[in-house]
């Protein structure tokens, strides 16, 4: 199977998800190699999902806490003097119980995904011999703790090498470090050097302020 | 609240296990402790509403009503959902319930099919540039990123926020925004494209030309 530049533009989300079959991740990823165009929209896209999925994005208007705060402790203590008595506590039950059919669907989360890919994205900076976990729930695979993963119940212990050939692809989130090497283009050892030398004035810039 | 962010973010099976406990103790009618359960969570709940309404004083609003409800159901939260998904839907029900009451969009249908037919080809970029996640300390970063999704469609916007920044799975996008798996795939595609584009093409018009780390030619 041969991917050309229009199917990697197609498919290159799911590619980062994980969610295309192993011909044509083979396909894609040979692409890649050959392709300067696709391998920036494929690093682009990582840079974005990186940046937007990074805690800093998530931004409230001041004082959004405090209000809050105030609001569920007015409604704490109203609930706590209904719930004093046991009649009483059933009347809000009640009410709740009607609008919960809009949010049943929230605690029907398990949706259980075959996996499918026996190939592995381009992680050649994750160390193969490092233990990382996966769920049922999604085709990614993660450092042990990470937030990210999904269906936590159904979590198991592998290697990073033995979840790549069961296909499953490393999380942006937690295993951003390694991907940033891994999806490096082709560079000397020195621009290596000075780009961990920038990256580090950077920091140092960012603490000083 | 950053340092404390940090903490869960460091520690994070200490933080599940600090979480599963107080969801069984506010469960148990420890209603006090609510506050501490969903306070790690409140900004994500503030974006999700304000992805959607596009109105700060409306998201918090929905962000407040989200968490009362969130709180009022806590008995049907199950253990082996994630809690942070759990709120999130709830908040996205909320604001797409307010939206609908306050709002007519007739011709969403016919606009929802045209933009998903047509292919979208990246543009080249001769000199792609990864801008590093330490750039996100500067507001005027986070501000340019925040105005080049702002400045996307409101479909693909909704979908690229609640799979990429608030982390649900495709599976969960598709069910929160009452659309169909494939429709999820596809706009988050061009979302992904687009802001991609967008980003590009901010370096080359000098977004980010403040920054300390492009000195020198590429520094990662």
């Amino acid at each position: 199977m041969v991917a050309n530049c229009e199917l990697v533009w197609r498919e290159v989300s799911n590619y980062v998800d994980g969610e295309v079959d192993p011909p044509l991740r083979s396909a894609m990823d040979e692409h890649f190699q050959s392709c300067p165009r696709c391998r920036s929209v494929l690093e682009g896209m990582r840079n974005v999902i990186g940046l937007y999925g990074d805690e800093r994005m998530m931004e409230a208007p001041a004082g959004f806490g405090r209000r809050l705060e105030n609001r569920l402790a007015q409604s704490v203590r109203i609930s706590r003097s209904r719930w004093s008595s046991w009649s009483a506590w059933l009347v809000p039950v009640a009410a709740l119980a009607l609008i919960t059919g809009a949010i049943r669907f929230a605690s029907s989360l398990t949706v259980e995904h075959p996996l499918q890919s026996e190939h592995a994205q381009q992680s050649k900076g994750i160390p193969p011999d490092m233990i990382v976990v996966v769920s049922t729930d999604a085709k990614v695979f993660h450092v042990p703790g990470c937030e990210f993963v999904h269906n936590k119940n159904t979590e198991r212990t592998l290697t990073a090498k033995e979840a790549m050939q069961q296909g499953y692809v490393p999380c942006l989130r937690c295993m951003r470090k390694y991907l940033e090497t891994a999806s490096a283009s082709p560079a000397s050892v020195d621009e290596d050097a000075a780009s961990e030398a920038a990256l580090e004035d950077a920091k140092e810039t960012v603490r000083g302020r | 609240m950053m340092a404390e962010l940090k903490v869960v973010l460091n520690n994070p099976d200490q933080a599940i296990t600090r979480e599963q406990d107080l969801i069984a103790r506010v469960q148990r009618g420890e209603n006090e402790l609510f506050y501490e359960l969903v306070r790690p969570y409140e900004r994500r709940v503030y974006a999700a509403a304000f992805a959607i309404l596009r109105n700060e004083t409306d998201a918090e609003d929905v962000a407040q009503e989200a968490m009362l409800k969130a709180f009022a159901n806590i008995r049907q939260f199950r253990a082996e959902a994630r809690f942070s998904t759990w709120l999130i839907q709830i908040t996205v029900n909320e604001a797409l319930m307010r939206r609908r009451r306050e709002r007519t969009i007739v011709m969403e249908g016919i606009d929802e099919r045209r933009d998903e037919e047509s292919d979208y080809a990246p543009r080249d970029f001769a000199d792609w540039r990864e801008i590093p996640s330490e750039a996100l300390e500067r507001k005027e970063v986070r501000q340019r990123l925040a105005e080049a999704l702002a400045s996307l469609d409101r479909k693909y916007r909704e979908v690229f926020v609640l799979r990429d920044m608030e982390q649900l799975n495709i599976q969960e996008t598709a069910e929160a925004l009452g659309i169909s798996v494939a429709s999820v795939k596809t706009r988050l595609l061009r979302a992904r494209l687009m802001l991609r584009d967008l980003l590009a093409a901010g370096w080359e018009q000098g977004w980010f030309s403040r920054l300390p780390f492009e000195k020198g030619s590429k520094p990662w």
